[in-house]
């Protein structure tokens, strides 16, 4: 009733479904919308890799001691041991090599990747870490970024010397306390710091040597 | 009747009498699965209700322009152009809730609740008031995430848009998990509906 009375259409007469029509049509429509989406990345290609580039440093700049170098200009890749490489960010004060940042991730997370930066000092202590960005449960797995640098019993993973054995939650063995009610979100945080652990070992002392000589 | 007053009656429609959460229960897989904090669920409603205004709109100013056999696959076509140019001004402007929204806001392409109204409303009617269906539709939608979104934080952690009320050791987990969401949207509808008869 109400569609009839005010939203009456003009009665121009719609296309008929024959194959030219369609096929115009659609490609007209595909063309537009390409030209539309092509525009628009190019527009946010910008600000999407700055907004990026921003979060990465302040990372790293909180998981490692002062330094006055660009880490993310002197990065390079590093093999883990589970034949994966990741993107270690050299942190230096000087030409002292004070630290090392890691840009780890797992894909064992409850839901999706977790991506943590975790930094090191150059014997392997870990300084600190910054989760990026993961998926896992509101309330529950979604606490790691403050529940292992929390003081308490056995959660805290700052300061700990890493051995190649690597860390795991007191239920596989290990000695940190998971978080409560999400072990699966804690072997995937461990993972993550375990694998930055083994590709920032396996950048041998020769080439930190000769990437801090320079 | 006036015009004004019929652009209301459709805004109102979609806000109240066809609420797309509590009346016609669709969309429900973002609605579970993005409001287990009250700024998600807002966000999400809101990127829902952008690409709804936008593709009624577009989607009402070509109809008949779109042959009747292919109307679906072009309405697709128009739909996810804007959920992607949404998904990338996000990506840009708003990082950190583009990460918590993560996959949904891609999914927002399939949701029931945009391509029905494309189907069912833009596809016959003006530009003007498929805009405005889709303001009311999409302002519904946005209402009811924030409404499920709230309660659910707030039972769940204590929280109430991120601000603690009660210490978090007093929320009971259930309600951010999936169990809660059903439970938490079967007594908001219950309470609707009882809100309705009277």
């Amino acid at each position: 009733m109400l569609n009839q009375i005010i939203l009456e259409e003009s009665n121009m007469e719609k296309l008929k479904s024959t194959l030219p029509n369609m096929l115009l049509s659609l490609t007209i429509i595909c063309v537009v919308a390409s030209a539309i989406l092509a525009s628009v990345s190019q527009l946010t290609a910008g600000p999407i890799a700055a907004s990026k580039a921003a979060s990465l440093e302040a990372a790293i700049k909180e998981v490692v001691p002062e330094f006055d170098n660009k880490p993310t200009e002197e990065a390079y890749m590093a093999a883990t041991s589970d034949g994966d490489s990741l993107r270690i960010y050299p942190a230096k004060k000087g030409d002292e090599l004070v630290g090392v940042a890691v840009e780890s991730n797992t894909q064992k997370g409850f839901s999706g990747q977790i991506s943590v930066v975790v930094g090191f000092d150059v014997d392997g202590k870990l300084l600190n870490y910054s989760v990026q960005q993961h998926s896992e449960t509101p309330g529950l797995g979604s606490k790691m970024q403050e529940w292992f640098r929390t003081d308490k019993n056995h959660q805290s993973v700052i300061g700990r010397t890493l051995t190649a054995d690597g860390l795991k939650v007191t239920k596989d063995g290990g000695d940190v306390d998971a978080i409560t009610a999400a072990t699966i979100s804690s072997r995937a945080f461990l993972d993550a710091i375990n694998r930055a652990y083994s590709a920032f070992k396996s950048t041998d002392m020769v080439s930190s040597a000769t990437s801090t000589k320079e | 009747m006036s015009n004004n007053n019929s652009l209301g009656k459709v805004f109102f429609n979609g806000l109240i009498t066809e609420n797309p959460t509590f009346v016609l229960l669709l969309g429900m897989c973002p609605t579970l699965g993005t409001t287990s904090s009250a700024l998600n669920g807002m966000s999400m409603g809101l990127a829902t209700m952008f690409v709804l205004i936008c593709s009624n709109a577009a989607i009402s100013a070509l109809k008949n322009l779109i042959p009747d056999m292919v109307r679906i696959p072009c309405f697709i076509v128009v739909i996810a152009t804007f959920v992607t140019v949404v998904q990338m001004a996000m990506e840009a402007y708003v990082p950190a809730l583009y990460a918590s929204l993560g996959l949904f806001i891609p999914l927002i392409v399939v949701n029931c609740i945009v391509l029905g109204r494309a189907e069912a409303f833009a596809a016959k009617h003006n530009v003007i008031s498929s805009a405005f269906d889709g303001l009311g539709i999409g302002l519904g939608f946005t209402v009811g995430l924030t409404c499920l979104g709230t309660v659910r934080e707030l039972l769940g952690t204590g929280k109430f848009f991120g601000m603690t009320l009660v210490p978090d050791s007093y929320g009971s987990l259930v309600f951010v998990l999936a169990p809660g969401g059903f439970i938490a949207l079967g007594y908001l509808i219950a309470i609707v509906n009882k809100l309705k008869k009277k």
